[in-house]
This record gives C-alpha cells, structure tokens and sequence, in this order.
C-alpha cells in the first residue's frame, strides 16, 4: 500500500496505531508513512479519524484525559508515544493550524514573535527579520507590514488564518499540520492558503485534513483515504483520484456518500 | 373562527404586560425615589469642608469627612491590592489546572458560601482572630474583613471568565510547544482580560459600600489617621454612627457620605461596563 513513499525520506511514520476515546475505537490499526517535504492529505467523511490522526502527530489528544494512543508513530526515527516524551518539545517541532482561525489577544508582530520567544533567544533586529520572514511566507506581509503593532484580532478570517501559518511557521517547525485550514474561509482566502501549502512544501513536511476534495486534488502530493477510524487507501494523489483500488474509494471521491 | 380564543388571549396578553409593567414602575419609582433623596440631601452637604476637614466632635460645628474619606480609599486599594492577585490566580488554578480534582471542587463549594455569608459573620471572624488578638481595632483588620469579602467575587468572576474562552485558542497556544503556565498566563489570561478587570471591579464596587465587616474590625477614628495599625476612620461606619445621631451637621454629613459612595460605586460600575464593552 505505501509503495510510492519507499524511495523518499519519510518524516512520519504510523505503525500499527490505535486510538482511544475512553473506550470508544477511533483508529484501528493505522499504517502509513507521511513523505518528507511532501504534501500528505487525509481525506474521508465526517468522524472517519482524520483529525484525530492528525492531532496523534504532535499528541495534542494529550490536553484531554481520557484520550489514548497505542503503537508506535516514529518522527524522524524517534517514537513520540513513548513515556516522558517533552510535548512541549515534540509541538514546537510540529505546528498545527486549526479550523478556525485562532490568532492570539495580542499584536501581529506578538502574535509571531510569542511563539519564536519560547525557543530562540533573538535581538529586536533578528526578532523583526524574522517576523517579516515568517509573515512573508504566507504570503501576508504586504497586508500587514504597516501596521504590525495592531492587534491580530483586527484582520480579516483570511488574514488571520495566515497569520497562523505565519506564526507556525515561525518557528520554523519540520513538519507542518493542517486541520481543515479552509473550512471557515471565503474562496478567495482559500486559493490563497493553497499557494501557501504549494509554496511551504518547499521546506516542510505537510499534512493536511480536508473536507474538500478538489483542495486534496490540487494541493497535494500523497492522498489517505479514511472510513470509520480505518486507513482505506493510501497512495499518491493521482492514483487515488484517477485509478482508485478500493470500491469505497471510488464511491468517497465521486460523491457517492459522505 | 376562533375570535373568541384570540380575544381571551389578547386579554391575558394585557394583563401580563399590565403587571409587568406596574412591577417595573414600582422598582425604578423607590430606585429614583432613592436616589432623588440621596442627591438632594447629600449635595447639600458637599462644600470644601466636607473634602477638607475631618469628622466633628459631638455637639461641635461644622467639619467634614476627610479622615473618613482617605480611610476607606486606602482600605479598599490595599484589599484591591491583596485580593485581585490571590482571587485571580485562584480563579486560573480552578479553571486551567484543578478542573476536576478535588482540591478544585471544595475550593469552588467553599467559594459560593463565602459569597453568600453575610457579610457581618465576616466581621466577626476577622474580629476574632485578629482584632481580639491584637487588642485593638485597626486599618489592617478593616483591610482583612473586605479581602475575604472580595476574594471570593473575583476568583468566580475569573474562573468564568477564563472558562469563556474557546478551547481552541488554548490548543492554538500549545501547538506552539508553549508551557502551561506560560498559556494560562499570557493568553487565556489575556484573552479574558477585560471580564477579569470588570469582576476586580464589581468586587471593589461590592466592599466600598459594606459597613458591618468594618464595623468589628476598623471601628472608627475620629482624628485623621493614615496608620492602618490603627483604629481607621472609614465613611460606611461614620455614615450608620453620624445618620443615627441627634445632630444635624452629623446626619447631613452622614447624607454626604451616603452620596459619596453611591457615586464611586456608580463610577465603577460604568468602568467595568466600559471595559467589557471594548471586548466585543
């Protein structure tokens, strides 16, 4: 199944994970390898698993007891389920950006820098470059350039929503999670985070989970198709999309349920 | 067709607005009423004397509330001081680190019975373990008695206020790799931190107008005093000693004070309503 990943440097890997909701299974038995510098999307119906995959990768299910995941899922080599893990360590290596925009109570340039101060010890000029560098990656330094000290509250839904890649990528992450990051934007914001996605991949690792099937299409390089908390399909986006081998698949894809 | 039901509910419809309405009469008729007695007698009193001179002696001329004034504003800035940090880092360790345990939930059952207990049992028991112990009254114990009237306002209005904020923020700021002290703090914390000043507020407004927890601990002065290791002047205690008083400079002073207060607790009470407007 994970054929196409074996000649590239995997940044992820998933063995045999399950997930738990108290005693509720939501993952069952999920294997696959998210490709370094790559676009991996996670697509399927609502309440398939996506997002709690997503979330096991920098174990943000850890916030909420009761929440549990079992296997192995392998960073660059390195277990992160295992005991005594520093999460604090593992997140800033691993951004997320959320379904809603979610931009601090405080300016644009706070807003970036918050997350940069926690790890870098930078002065106010390196401090700005970077600023400036992260806001310029998603593509919202021309917006925002001139007026950094207002507060991130004051910006469009789809300039906010980049103002939190802008600040993921601050921090200058190896792999970066998307969970649904168009789900509450108009079009247009929209064609723009999907410039980003293509442009970031350049330097990071991407996962994606969207709702959406042409974004999956257009945006990414590696598609996992997910029902029920089990990984149906995984494969490169094209053969998912054009030769799918799975009936459910093909049935997901083109609108048939879901 | 059915005329008849409509009609009768037409009429109940009448009959419920009427009562309605009269009930809301009734309260703003004895709230104006109040107040139109309040501000005509207690401008009276106002002049430069009463901003100036400190309490009269019985039978004497003149005076004012100085002393009674400066009392309660350094009592209630100290137990603003005092209670604001404990009330709200109480109120972030309920809502962001206790949650469900059960330190957190006696802090909660004892915090809504602190903020029921009249306010005289508080008196009391500051009067108890300090006044009785020290052997006499004094600012500091005046300070005590309002900070445990205040506390429990502030570590409520806090915690909900801290509750309030989306869940998804709180994700947003340690999917950064941000420390959870460091989360609470300068996001949670900030992101509520206009509800947070308006229940620091509200408790102000609350103490500044309470006379019974004063009454067993500041008592009285007097003399101007600025030494809170002392017996402190304090206009809720003057207003109920001076109103009760066969003298007419005293009850016009008492009129004066009664004003005073009611003005700093209408100005806080716009201040927060300020502050929690600029959050939305």
């Amino acid at each position: 199944m994970t054929q196409e990943t074996t000649d590239l440097k995997n940044a992820i890997e998933v063995k045999n994970l399950d997930f738990y909701y108290g005693k509720f299974k939501g993952l069952k038995g999920i294997n696959l390898n998210i490709a370094e510098n790559k676009v991996t999307a996670f697509i399927g119906p609502s309440g398939c698993g996506k997002s709690t995959l997503l979330r096991t990768f920098n174990r943000m299910y850890d916030l909420y007891p009761g929440q549990k995941a079992v296997g192995e899922i392998n960073l660059y080599g390195e277990n992160i389920l295992e005991e005594g893990r520093d999460l604090n360590l593992l997140r800033s290596k691993v951004g997320m950006v959320f379904q809603k925009p979610t931009p601090f109570p405080m300016t644009i340039y706070d807003n970036i820098a918050f997350g940069v101060k926690l790890y870098e010890r930078l002065n106010k000029s390196e401090m700005d470059e970077r600023v400036e560098w992260a806001l310029n990656k998603a593509a919202l330094w021309g917006e925002v350039k001139d007026k950094l000290g207002q507060s991130g509250l004051s910006l469009s839904g789809g300039q906010q929503q980049r103002l939190c890649i802008a600040r993921g990528v601050a921090v200058k992450p190896s792999v970066l999670l998307l969970d649904e990051p168009t789900s509450a934007l108009d079009p247009i914001s929209t064609g723009k985070v999907e410039e980003l996605v293509n442009e970031l991949k350049n330097d990071y690792t991407i996962a994606i989970v969207t709702h959406n099937m042409q974004q999956a299409a257009r945006v990414s390089d590696f598609t996992a198709f997910m029902y029920l908390g089990e990984l149906m399909e995984f494969n490169s986006t094209s053969q998912i999309f054009l030769k799918p081998n799975r009936k459910e698949t093909e049935d997901y894809i083109t609108g048939r349920f879901g | 067709m059915n005329t008849s039901i409509y009609k009768s509910r037409k009429r109940k419809n009448t009959i419920g607005l009427f009562f309605s309405v009269f009930a809301m009469g009734l309260g703003m008729f004895v709230l104006l009423w109040i107040l139109f007695v309040l501000l005509s007698k207690g401008f009276a009193a106002f002049d430069l004397n009463f901003f100036m001179q400190s309490t009269p002696a019985a039978g004497s001329e003149g005076g004012g509330m100085a002393n009674a004034i400066v009392g309660s504003l350094m009592m209630v800035v100290s137990c603003t001081l005092i209670s604001t940090p404990v009330g709200v880092l109480a109120g972030i360790f309920l809502a962001e680190y206790g949650d469900r345990s059960k330190i957190a939930g006696v802090t909660r059952f004892v915090t809504d019975i602190m903020l029921s207990a009249p306010s005289i049992v508080i008196g009391l028991f500051v009067y108890a373990i300090v006044v009785a112990q020290v052997k006499h009254f004094s600012g500091w114990a005046g300070t005590i008695a309002l900070s445990l009237l205040a506390v429990p306002v502030i570590l409520k209005t806090t915690e909900n206020m801290l509750r309030l904020v989306p869940s998804t923020l709180r994700e947003a700021a340690y999917a950064l790799g941000t420390p959870k002290w460091k989360v609470s703090l300068s996001i949670i914390l900030r992101a509520a931190k206009s509800g947070v000043i308006t229940g620091v507020l509200l408790a102000v407004a609350r103490v500044s107008g309470e006379t019974a927890p004063l009454l067993f601990t500041a008592l009285n002065n007097q003399f101007f005093s600025a030494d809170m290791s002392k017996p402190m002047s304090n206009l809720p205690v003057v207003i109920y000693q001076f109103a009760l008083s066969p003298y007419e400079n005293w009850v016009n002073l008492a009129w004066g004070g009664a004003l005073l207060i009611t003005l700093t607790v209408l100005g806080l009470n716009i201040l927060a309503r300020v502050f929690f407007r600029e959050k939305s």
